[in-house]
């Protein structure tokens, strides 16, 4: 009886014990989430035989996870959205330069780490949507435009916590100064119509029953949004586009994936990599959520092309995340919540 | 043998409390490590800029959801434990479900119904041309937190009520005390360890919540230190903020203690049985009725239908059979969860009351500081450690074998188990040491007398008397781990998904309606151990 019962026991440890199966495979540390991510690793399964397993969390769990287990982490690749957050993956030395010609033929120079510790696989505009009952197309002009009088009580904005609105003001410090930064921040504040919103989809909801008129917004929640509701009378306006300095065209983030600095499947890594970055990945990478590839040579899918072309700010999105923190507090200060 | 015993039963107790201590002792002492290197730029910003609103933010957050939670559970687990009106029997268990459902979600429903663009405000609008309501506000989150929290004072308040002798109030009323101020100055004093208990955990869980102040945009201790960590990338100034809130609520803690410490709320047992509940009739009956029903259709039913709506919309498309095994890992960490939170919560809460002293009170305050902590800052705390043991290990074999292996405990159950202890065990200790605190000692020493000591003693003396605030204790854990996200996310196995993680998945996407799903399925889930519960407290009467 007493050994049974200790069999038992033993068995029941074991079994919560029981560490992860080793086989040929990728771990992948992933912020992008599931969905938008597992029918890619399916196809590269398919395509290729070999396993991508996958732990999905926010960034920065995600970081002080690889952090804290050094170089005996799982994971060979780190994946998140924001280009801040993987300059600061980079900056902690979380991640491992690559080089490969397939990845500089593919990823524009911009969308990638000067190092080549990151790479962008998805580019997300962040752009102007308005109320096509309320706004004329040519009263919307900048970013910064937002911010001058006549917008007073007619903007509606995303909270100043989401890392998209800290990479667009990072960015724009990065063009105009902190001081000149700080004034359109406070002008923005000014504008609002009402506090600002935890999402971009309420922010677009909130422009399309009239409670204000305007919205900053990545393009990708336009999509969706319209897809289920298609009456609603929003419309997309890219702004800074008549511009010719360094605050020029659309502000553009990425979504993209680093070598875990030490990666146990390195070779293995590497490639998926490289595929993710291929024509044949691209359009399944971007087009499951509404993104633009970050490939040039793939186009958009049809819905998003139908939003037309666009002239993007060619600043390498690494600033963003370089002046993240400052961008932070700048908000803070200009009572941005 | 008879020494180690001895031994044991004599060093068990006060080694398990400070284990149980350790447990959660060792994440915190790792977060606030951190400061050590104080980043005095962004600590200066803070102090400056973001601290003086938090703290006014923190400070009537707290006190709206106190007030609210003690009235609003304290009242309802009086009608359905001591009175008796119309839908009374349905009310006792229904009023227990908002705790399945997760308050971000309820917070998220609640605003897009009320919010300038919901539909009853759209309605009024175009009706009456009357403006949005002031959803997104102060008095907005405490209101939907009090809806999502008042259960725990209702569940630890009604364990309370019905294990109160009902002799004490017949015995006032012969003496012609009225009902009102019997149920004042007897019944609601007696229940108070009850009562507090619960309060305690809606504290906590108010102070550490990030998911629904952020679906507010209000910014609390817990948004500043999220900020802090994961938007400015220190940690120095995140560890300081969190050390302050730790403080602040151990101080909250010792305050509440200090107070009832020489009181005695023991009754005996023996008057619980068969008792008569008061019947309410006429208009009282209605306004009891009415009440109940209006807190059950706030609660739980409007955002239970709203996430119902959506889930019809995507049910076609995203319900495939991985959500069979989604719902088993969640069932499996949630028991088994429940099953060692309460336990430990047990054995801490014996250890308590064998060796009252400060030094052991202290060491139970410290073992279940981890309720108030910011989930992920807990998760990264306790997972530091880890981590570290596993690299020591991993690093000894290497050096000793020449080979390469992967993580020992990173990855593992244990791990995911123990981490949900250090958050949880207040969860099992509240209702445990307010079920313990009302045994009287003379049950003790007669049991003593008649030779039951120690382990003994408590199975056969106290076990049975603890039978409701141990079903209570196991359901709140239960469902606190079914709703977990930061410790499920850092430490769940490679691929191993639970049905809050695929909330997660969808509300990190703002996909809120797909997010109903998994949503609705926490809700069945959660629905078992309150049956329990309710099955327990049914055999009863």
């Amino acid at each position: 009886m007493k050994t049974l019962k200790l069999t038992w026991l033993t068995a029941l440890l074991g079994a919560l014990l029981l560490p992860l199966a080793q086989a040929e495979e990728v771990v992948v540390y992933t912020a992008r989430n599931e969905q938008l991510i597992k029918p890619l690793f399916d196809a590269y399964t398919k395509e290729t035989g070999v396993q991508v397993k996958f732990a999905t969390d926010k960034e920065g769990p995600l970081m002080a996870r690889l952090k804290a287990e050094g170089r005996n982490t799982p994971a060979d690749l780190f994946m998140t959205v924001d280009a801040g957050n993987l300059w600061q993956a980079a900056q902690e030395d979380l991640l491992k330069p690559v080089n490969s010609k397939v990845l500089a033929a593919n990823i524009p120079a911009h969308l990638r780490d000067p190092a080549n510790k990151w790479f962008g696989l998805s580019v997300r505009a962040r752009t102007l949507v308005y109320n096509r009952n309320k706004v004329k197309p040519g009263e919307l002009a900048t970013y910064e435009d937002l911010a001058s009088p006549k917008w007073k009580g007619h903007l509606c904005l995303r909270t100043s916590k989401k890392v998209y609105n800290q990479s667009l003001v990072g960015m724009m410090m990065s063009e105009h100064g902190e001081e000149k930064t700080e004034q359109i921040v406070r002008g923005w504040v000014a504008n609002l119509a009402t506090a600002p919103f935890p999402d971009d989809t309420l922010a677009m909801e909130a422009v399309a029953a009239g409670l204000c008129d305007v919205t900053v917004v990545n393009t990708y929640y336009f999509g969706r949004l319209i897809a289920k509701k298609p009456d609603l009378p929003l419309a997309i306006f890219w702004p800074n586009q008549k511009l010719s300095n360094a605050a020029a065209g659309v502000h553009v983030n990425i979504s993209g994936a680093g070598l875990t600095r030490y990666a146990k499947h390195e070779a293995a890594a590497i490639k998926l990599l490289e595929w993710l970055s291929s024509e044949t990945a691209q359009n399944l990478y971007a087009d499951v959520d509404l993104e633009y590839p970050a490939n040039p040579k793939v186009k958009a899918d049809a819905t998003v092309a139908a939003w037309g072309t666009f002239k993007p700010n060619l600043i390498n999105v690494a600033q963003a995340g370089a002046l993240q923190a400052k961008a932070v507090m700048l908000m803070d200060r200009a009572g941005f919540k | 043998m008879i020494n180690a015993q001895k031994a044991l039963s004599r060093f068990g107790p006060r080694a398990t409390a400070i284990g149980l201590a350790l447990l959660t002792l060792i994440p915190v002492v790792v977060v606030a490590s951190a400061m050590l290197n104080p980043d005095q730029a962004i600590w200066d910003h803070l102090w400056r800029y973001v601290l003086p609103e938090l703290l006014v933010n923190t400070f009537w957050l707290a006190l709206g959801v106190g007030v609210g939670v003690t009235v609003l559970g304290t009242g309802l687990a009086w009608l359905t434990a001591a009175c008796e009106f119309p839908g009374r029997a349905f009310f006792a268990w229904a009023l227990l479900l908002p705790l399945a459902l997760p308050a971000y979600v309820t917070a998220f429903v609640w605003i897009g119904l009320l919010d300038f663009t919901g539909v009853l405000p759209t309605w009024l609008r175009a009706t009456w041309g009357i403006g949005a309501l002031p959803i997104r506000s102060r008095g907005g989150v405490i209101l939907v937190m009090v809806l999502a929290l008042y259960p725990y004072v209702y569940l630890t308040a009604s364990t309370a009520f019905q294990g109160q002798g009902r002799r004490l109030l017949e015995a006032a009323q012969t003496l012609g005390v009225s009902r009102w101020r019997a149920f004042f100055k007897i019944a609601l004093p007696m229940a108070r360890p009850g009562i507090v208990a619960g309060l305690s955990l809606a504290l906590m869980e108010t102070l550490a919540d990030f998911g629904t102040v952020a679906v507010f945009n209000y910014n609390t201790f817990t948004t500043a230190i999220y900020k802090a960590w994961f938007s400015m990338f220190s940690l120095p100034a995140a560890s300081q903020l969190a050390t302050i809130l730790v403080f602040f609520v151990l101080a909250l803690v010792t305050l509440e203690q200090l107070s009832r410490n020489r009181r005695s709320y023991a009754t005996s047992a023996r008057g619980s049985g068969g008792a008569q509940r008061i019947r309410l009739r006429g208009t009282a009956a209605t306004l009891a009725t009415l009440c109940a029903a209006l807190v059950f259709l706030l609660a739980f039913m409007v955002p239970m239908v709203q996430l119902l709506l959506w889930a019809s919309h995507i049910v076609a498309t995203d319900l495939d059979a991985r959500y069979l095994a989604f719902a088993g890992h969640s069932l499996l960490l949630a028991a088994l969860g429940a099953a060692l939170v309460v336990s430990l919560a047990l054995a801490l809460g014996y250890a308590q009351r064998l060796y009252p002293t400060p030094a052991m009170q202290l060491t139970a305050r410290l073992a279940t500081i981890g309720y108030a902590l910011p989930g992920a800052v807990l998760a990264v705390g306790f997972y530091v450690p880890v981590a570290a043991l596993d690299n020591l290990l991993i690093d000894a074999w290497r050096s000793w074998t020449g080979q390469e292996i992967g993580q020992i405990f990173g990855g593992t159950l244990a791990v995911m188990l123990l981490a949900y202890c250090a958050r949880f065990l207040a969860v099992g200790f509240g209702p445990v040491e307010s079920g313990l605190a009302r045994i009287t000692r003379t049950m003790d020493e007669a049991a003593q007398v008649l030779g039951s000591t120690g382990l003994k003693r408590l199975s056969r003396v106290h076990l049975p008397l603890l039978r409701a605030p141990l079903l209570a204790a196991a359901a709140l854990a239960f469902v606190d781990i079914l709703k977990e996200l930061p410790i499920t996310l850092m430490t769940r196995p490679l691929g191993w998904d639970t049905l809050a993680t695929r909330v997660f998945e969808m509300t990190a996407e703002s996909e809120w309606e797909r997010a109903a799903m998994p949503a609705v399925a926490i809700c069945l889930v959660g629905l078992l151990p309150i049956f329990l519960l309710v099955k327990h407290s049914d055999a009863r009467t």
